[in-house]
């Protein structure tokens, strides 16, 4: 397990170290920086004063290197709209971006278990039917068109709630929903298969055969034991999480990182892009990594192996 | 007697005629149950749109009629904003540039389709050639393919995709290629796991004490028996894939402008959400129906060809 870890963690780096090359490439290919931070008036001695005091004079591998070793401080250079380190820009957003995943994993968990369960129970039955169709509409469902018919039906038809901004709690159920329908009809297949899967087990017909009551065995025996899928869904949310981020800040005009992205993509903000794909890199192979040593500690079979 | 005969086999006939009519009933839904009706007409239907727009639209996707701005659908009795009737020629209404909406969607399909196909194909190709080279010879190979597929599974593609296309400018050929990026590490990485346990098999270590070529084994007797994988995983990925290019297209670096892609569609229609509903609402449905029926399609066929790969 230890050996295997290791392994992991190697790996992981390496491809981090690819996805910096990656970053550096592209905001190289853009052009050079000093059109972004510089202004046209700026006399050709500052240009190149600033060339060598940020290494603009030296090979790009020179030059790759002391981004890096940057990056790896957390210091991202300066961003080029706010005039602020890029890495305080990205850390300023990520609370209000937590804050709708917090909600969308709700939704998710409200709809996508309580279903999952009884439709596998009521196997076969109208329930079963209408979870399943939820499940594979809401699989199909383009998040963006989603977020945009919500606000149809329910900021501009019914005046419920606001069509977009950052206010109150109201503010926060449309985009919850958006960016947790996805979720939702995973969550709700996995939870299906887990349940059908341990409905069927041995220990589940012994607690039958010795006379325990159908809720005693669902609550008991089965959902103690499929309670396993929501916990390692967590990981594979969180790491689709800034992609739907992206959509649904976009739409609703949510101040996150997934707007922050999007608008330093058009602005051509490289420092603050190269953060984000950076932390959001990170986040996603430590995720895997803390799923891979969970599955250990809840599971024996794979801490010998 | 007679009136008698006539009353038994009368009540004989009718529940007869109902079983026969339940008979039918159960069978349409066995049928409906059984075979996916509904995906296969929505995917026929999207099939005939993309190989027939230029002789289907009835409009020209691009250019509109001034007089015709802001048509509402043909079910409603005027438009909100501009007040003005629909017309049977724009049965789903027109933008506010005076384009017909179908004609648009007619046109997006055929966007839609050639870039799913051109792509799928191309990453199922170059996923499976990859998958099977890193399988069979190990090692280095493995390794390198091994962090490949990580990287394109670490870092967040939109994102990427965004600033690419920021950089090198929107054409047709950048997306083609950012999606088949996107697109190859499912095959590769699935195609490695199969030729992995086909190498451990008989017939393998067979080919090779008789003396068989790497080349002659892979294409011979290694490729035969993935090949099943892989149009399991292309019919299961299609749907993600179309998804993909049409958040793209919303995000407005998808398919350039002005060729009409749902996404796009989408994200033009958003800033009308209170006056023209309906700029939104069907090119969204279009790609909801869409990826819904080949979502339906892949775990059918997946079903079908092979039950192992039921996780994915």
């Amino acid at each position: 397990m230890k050996k295997l870890l290791i392994r992991r963690l190697l790996a992981a780096i390496v491809v981090l170290l690819l996805a910096s090359i990656l970053v550096f490439a592209l905001s190289r290919m853009s052009g050079d920086p000093r059109h972004l931070f510089l202004s046209e008036y700026t006399t050709d001695e500052q240009w190149e004063q600033w060339g060598r005091d940020f290494g603009l004079d030296k090979p790009y591998h020179e030059q790759y290197f002391r981004w890096l070793s940057g990056a790896v401080l957390l210091d991202f250079d300066i961003s080029v709209k706010e005039q602020i380190p890029a890495t305080t820009v990205v850390l300023r957003k990520i609370p209000n971006t937590l804050q709708l995943a917090a909600g969308a994993y709700v939704f998710a968990l409200l709809v996508g278990i309580p279903l999952g369960i009884f439709s596998s129970i009521l196997r076969g039955t109208f329930l079963d039917l209408f979870a399943r169709g939820f499940a594979l509409l809401g699989q199909a469902m383009p998040g963006f068109w989603l977020g945009i018919m919500l606000i149809l039906i329910f900021a501009v038809w019914l005046g419920w709630v606001p069509a977009g901004g950052k206010d109150d709690l109201r503010s926060l159920i449309l985009p919850s929903i958006t960016l947790g329908w996805f979720a939702a009809a995973a969550l709700l297949r996995l939870t299906r298969s887990a349940m059908l899967e341990i409905l069927d087990s041995e220990f589940v017909k012994l607690a039958r055969a010795k006379g325990a009551s159908q809720w005693t065995v669902i609550i008991k025996h089965a959902f103690r034991n499929a309670i396993i899928v929501p916990l390692t869904f967590a990981g594979i949310f969180l790491s689709a999480l800034l992609t739907g981020a992206v959509v649904t800040e976009t739409v609703f005009g949510w101040p996150g990182l997934g707007r922050l992205a999007l608008q330093s993509v058009f602005g051509t903000d490289f420092p603050v892009i190269s953060a984000i794909v950076m932390f959001a890199t990170a986040g996603y192979l430590a995720m895997n990594l803390f799923v891979d040593i969970l599955y250990g500690v809840l599971d024996p079979r794979i801490r010998q192996s | 007697m007679a009136s008698n005969a006539q009353t038994t086999s009368d009540t004989v006939n009718a529940p007869l005629v109902v079983g026969e009519d339940r008979n039918v009933l159960r069978i349409l839904w066995h049928v409906l149950r059984r075979y996916p009706v509904l995906p296969s007409f929505i995917v026929a239907i999207l099939v005939i749109a993309a190989v027939f727009a230029p002789w289907l639209a009835q409009h020209d996707p691009l250019v509109g009629k001034l007089k015709d701005q802001d048509r509402p659908p043909i079910w409603q009795e005027s438009s909100p904003i501009s007040g003005k009737e629909p017309l049977w020629d724009y049965p789903l209404g027109t933008d506010p540039l005076g384009r017909d909406m179908l004609s648009r969607i007619i046109w997006g399909a055929r966007y839609s389709m050639m870039i799913a196909s051109v792509v799928l194909i191309s990453g199922a190709v170059g996923g499976t050639i990859l998958g099977l080279i890193a399988g069979y010879f190990g090692g280095i190979y493995d390794e390198i393919l091994m962090r490949m597929v990580d990287l394109t599974l670490g870092v967040p593609f939109i994102l990427v995709a965004l600033a690419t296309v920021v950089v090198f400018g929107s054409s047709m050929v950048l997306i083609i290629s950012l999606l088949i990026l996107f697109s190859w590490s499912g095959f590769a990485r699935q195609i490695r796991a199969e030729t992995l346990r086909l190498k451990a098999s008989d017939y393998v270590a067979l080919a090779v004490v008789a003396g068989a070529t790497s080349r002659r084994i892979i294409s011979k007797h290694v490729l035969p028996g993935v090949v099943n994988t892989v149009l399991v995983i292309a019919s299961l990925n299609i749907g993600q894939l179309i998804l993909t290019e049409a958040t793209l297209s919303f995000l407005g670096v998808g398919i350039p402008k002005p060729r009409p892609a749902w996404g796009s569609m989408v994200a033009e229609g958003r800033d009308y959400i209170d006056t023209s509903y309906w700029m939104a609402l069907f090119p969204g449905l279009a790609i909801f129906a869409v990826v819904f029926a080949m979502n339906f399609l892949g775990d059918w066929i997946r079903d079908r060809l092979d039950p192992r790969l039921r996780q994915l």
